[in-house]
């Protein structure tokens, strides 16, 4: 498929501080593309950039094969000739206009006659379900109907982008929840190329056909599909920024990899390539926890009841590491363990990473 | 999106215009007039001269008007915040009764124009033809007056009166906005009140009433008004009254200029430091624990001094403001100065004549309210203009912007009145002196700060993402302005508009030195009516002027009741 927006070698910074550089992106027609990183990595800036608010120190964007931002040429199309649909974080509803008014408006500002207006519109707001609130205005309204109306207005004149900017976390945990389901509903049905920005990493998997992984220096770590994302992190910054992470150092000898200074084995194929120090990682969910051996042996630690999960802290050889088990599972087998307690783990799934990629993410 | 339709932008170009306009404004209206005095006040023949500063600033008349500013300043300063912290914490902190009443009828005061004041108390206090004392002296057969207003004491007492709400109001702002949990945990740790009040209360409204302070400080070493009414009799001279009295004796000689640049000088320097001083103050005392929420504050119980305190408040509003405006208005209503108040004296007659019959007043009446309206509306779309830039635009060369922005805040009215006689009196090819176009232009410098404080104010609501909104709906920069920014911000310009008005109809400090006989403003008008003999048309007019103020005021609080709805 064709790269509807594309992003070559793109930089800005504030002053002193240099918030993007060298950045490349490419998104195809019709994906739901989201960039998910911590706050303050830069993804508001480069969704800025892409709308025309701000204009890049190098670099050049392409959108629909047309250059809209080259700093080389100087070349530099206003946001309002970008035809681009853009929802705030802050939804950005004009307060002073109803809500009919509010999505009426870029279609008032590409001059279609009155009744295709009204027609439009009237049916807009029925999509995102508003209807009878068209003559509100803002103010009387909650902040999930604000975001639709926001979204509504990005939608209205038919863009064929979408960038929503972290357009759900002033929401609550349900309506968050609700609204990501119709997002994607809404660019399902429309067809549309959506850029979504958002540091939640549950959103970014749930909603994208594809994401890019930022870090907080403004690089792009990966970019791939939610199982590429969530099942190969390309490094240990992904993997961590993903969930839950547990860390094992461990020691090398003869070949054999170690648990930190101990004598037990990691059940698991050694890693590839070259390294001085490695660490095994793994989310808690993919440790397997049983009352004998095989496995590394371990004292529970702490044990945490969560109400459907397990939670325990096992020590192995110093190392710390934390798993969860369903509780139904843990009671059926006879593995509800107290504190003080020993235990055996295997692993679901494992991977390895240059120690040094630790220290650089504990930064 | 269609290829076909893009062009290069232009947008930043604007950005440049606009930034450049805003710059000139500042520049022509206030910079410059302020850079001539420096100027005059520092070169002679073109050269730089700083002995000859020293010089004028030591010779015995100028010394005294500087020593009499500081002393009346003091004075005034010392007592208004007395006055003004006692009273905020009156309503704020005690059980008082009908405190809501009384905190607005504390804020009256801001409405009384203070030579008004000034006038009526000349009028009772006047050590031999004023009504009190003349009471005084018949009562108890002496020849000593009870108390003459033609003093230090006198001049200071009246500007107390009309200038304390300006500790007032950041006094209570600082006690309303208190956290409460600050003092009950410290009455929870075991203080007693007075312990909490000293140790916890009055460290932190410290900074809110300093600030105040300083900013009647600043006031009251720039004031006009009051001591030209009440001092001038007795030689009492401060530096605008002096610099007044050299412009208008001298009709513009060289050495006079030079005075009165010297003496604006001072001024400037004074209200510089002072600014600078203030901004200290609040920075220092910006806690965090003053935050922007209200709380229910702890009250203190007056128990049995609650109705006598409501007593002596309502005393002192009645002293201070009513006495004062039934004055004006009985003394309007008889037929000449000194006959007794009596109701067979009193008629509508001198009010009938002033606004229909004679001229004097009426022109007054009509050039105060054109000039008004002129420089409100100017101001306020300048001001717009000037704050967008300042809050909104990202472009180079904002700092300058910024800067020249501070000056009018700092700038006080004779010094703008003279530095606007140096600039458009025809050394630089326009002479608009002793038109009303001169007076215009000295309202807009003197007023840009109200224009710019309300608009900022509005315009840093508009967040800058509704802007951008509509520049991706497909809105060019000037259908955003229109369609967004401006409706938005209206509100504040309408503030701004009346925060202009209103005391440009009253304004006399300004116009008093720019003033030619067909172009005199009500303030003029009631002020050198009064100094040739006409008191009673000029308190006739005082009364006329005070009707249309307080009727605008009305209309304002409606306004903003109904914008805040």
């Amino acid at each position: 498929m064709e790269d509807i927006i594309k992003v070559e070698g793109v930089a800005k910074g504030y002053g002193k501080h240099q918030v993007l550089q060298d950045l490349d992106i490419a998104i195809k027609k019709g994906e739901c593309f989201t960039l998910l990183g911590p706050s303050g990595c830069g993804k508001t800036v480069l969704i800025r950039l892409i709308a025309g608010h701000e204009v890049p120190d190098a670099g050049k964007i392409i959108i629909d094969e047309t250059v809209v931002a080259d700093s080389a040429s100087g070349e530099y199309i206003p946001p309002e000739r970008r035809g681009l649909g853009i929802v705030f974080q802050d939804y950005a509803v004009w307060p002073h206009m109803t809500v009919f008014e509010n999505i009426a408006y870029p279609l008032k500002m590409e001059k279609r006659p009155k009744e295709e207006i009204n027609e439009l519109v009237m049916k807009m707001i029925e999509v995102v379900g508003m209807k009878g609130l068209d003559k509100r205005l803002p103010s009387e309204l909650s902040g999930g109907q604000q975001q639709r109306v926001a979204l509504a207005r990005a939608l209205v004149a038919d863009p064929s982008v979408m960038l929503l900017d972290e357009p759900l976390s002033n929401l609550d945990a349900n309506l968050r929840e609700e609204m990501r389901f119709e997002i994607k509903a809404l660019q399902r049905k429309f067809g549309i190329t959506v850029l979504f920005v958002t540091h939640d990493q549950e959103v970014a998997l749930a909603i994208s056909d594809r994401l890019a992984i930022m870090d907080a220096k403004g690089k792009i770590r990966q970019i791939g599909n939610p199982y590429e994302i969530f099942e190969k992190p390309a490094d240990l910054f992904v993997f961590k920024f993903m969930g839950i992470a547990n860390f094992v150092h461990a020691t090398e000898k003869n070949g054999k990899f170690y648990v930190g200074n101990g004598n037990q084995e990691i059940p698991w194929e050694g890693p590839k390539g070259k390294a001085a120090q490695w660490v095994a990682g793994f989310r808690p969910s993919d440790v397997e926890i049983h009352r004998e051996g095989p496995g590394l042996k371990g004292i529970i630690h702490r044990a945490n009841f969560l109400g459907a999960t397990m939670d325990y802290a096992i020590n192995v050889d110093d190392q710390s590491l934390r798993t969860e088990i369903e509780t139904h599972t843990a009671i059926n087998n006879n593995l509800m363990f107290k504190e003080g307690e020993e235990c055996y783990i295997t692993f679901k799934a494992l991977h390895w990473f240059d120690a040094e990629q630790l220290k650089e993410v504990e930064e | 999106m269609a290829s076909g339709t893009i062009k290069k932008d232009s947008g930043f170009g604007i950005a440049q215009v606009i930034l450049f306009i805003s710059i000139a404004i500042l520049v022509i209206f206030v910079a410059w007039p302020v850079l001539l005095i420096l100027f005059n006040a520092f070169f002679v023949d073109g050269k730089f001269n700083s002995m000859d500063f020293y010089k004028v600033l030591t010779e015995p008349e100028t010394f005294q008007a500087l020593i009499n500013s500081l002393i009346i300043a003091s004075m005034t300063t010392v007592g208004s915040t007395i006055v003004g912290t006692f009273f905020a914490w009156l309503v704020t902190r005690t059980d008082l009764p009908y405190k809501t009443f009384m905190k607005s009828l504390f804020l009256v005061p801001f409405m009384l124009p203070s030579f008004i004041g000034a006038l009526a108390w000349k009028m009772l206090l006047s050590p031999h033809s004023g009504y009190i004392n003349k009471w005084f002296m018949s009562a108890f057969n002496t020849t000593e007056p009870l108390f003459d207003i033609y003093t230090y004491h006198g001049i200071s007492c009246v500007e107390v009166m009309y200038l304390f709400p300006f500790v007032f109001i950041q006094v209570c702002g600082a006690l309303e906005r208190m956290d409460p949990t600050l003092e009950e945990s410290a009455r929870i740790s075991g203080a007693g009140l007075f312990t909490i009040t000293r140790k916890i209360t009055i460290p932190l409204v410290l900074p809110s009433i300093m600030s105040g302070a300083l900013l009647i400080m600043l006031y009251s070493m720039a004031h006009f008004g009051t001591v030209a009414v009440l001092g001038i009799e007795q030689g009492i001279y401060n530096i605008p009254t002096l610099i007044y009295e050299k412009i208008h004796e001298s009709a513009g000689s060289f050495a006079s200029i030079r005075t009165g640049t010297v003496l604006a000088t001072v001024l400037i320097v004074s209200a510089a430091c002072i600014i600078w001083a203030q901004q200290k103050v609040l920075s220092k005392g910006h806690y965090q624990i003053i935050g922007g929420k209200s709380f229910r504050p702890m009250e203190l119980k007056l128990r049995g001094l609650r109705y006598p305190l409501l007593f002596f408040c309502l005393a002192y509003i009645g002293f201070t403001i009513l006495l004062p405006t039934v004055v004006i208005f009985m003394v309007g209503g008889v037929e000449t100065y000194g006959l007794p108040l009596t109701w067979e004296n009193l008629s509508l007659n001198n009010y009938k004549y002033i606004l229909f019959e004679y001229d004097v007043t009426r022109d007054a009446i009509f050039n105060s309210v054109t000039l008004g309206l002129a420089a409100a509306f100017i101001t306020m779309f300048a001001g717009v203009m000037i704050s967008y830039v300042i809050v909104k635009m990202k472009v180079r060369g904002k700092g300058i912007l910024e800067f020249l922005g501070m000056l009018p805040f700092s700038v006080p009215g004779s010094v703008i009145a003279l530095g606007v006689i140096l600039a458009w009196s025809g050394q630089f090819g326009i002479n608009i002196y002793n038109t009303v176009w001169i007076i215009l232009v000295s309202y807009i410098a003197r007023y840009m700060a109200f224009s710019l404080k309300a608009n900022s104010a509005a315009l840093e609501q508009v967040h800058d993402s509704l802007m951008e909104a509509s520049r991706s709906c497909g809105a060019s920069m000037w259908q955003s302005l229109k369609d967004i920014v401006i409706p938005l911000v209206r509100p504040g310009m309408i503030s701004a508009f009346f925060l202009i008005f209103l005391p440009a109809l009253r304004e006399l400090t300004v116009s008093i030195m720019l003033y030619a006989p067909t172009t005199r403003t009500i303030g003029v008008a009631i002020y050198t009516l009064n100094e040739d003999g006409e008191t009673v048309m000029s308190t006739a007019l005082a009364g006329i002027a005070l009707i249309i103020i307080v009727l605008g005021q009305m209309f304002i609080n409606h306004l903003t009741k109904k914008a805040s709805e």
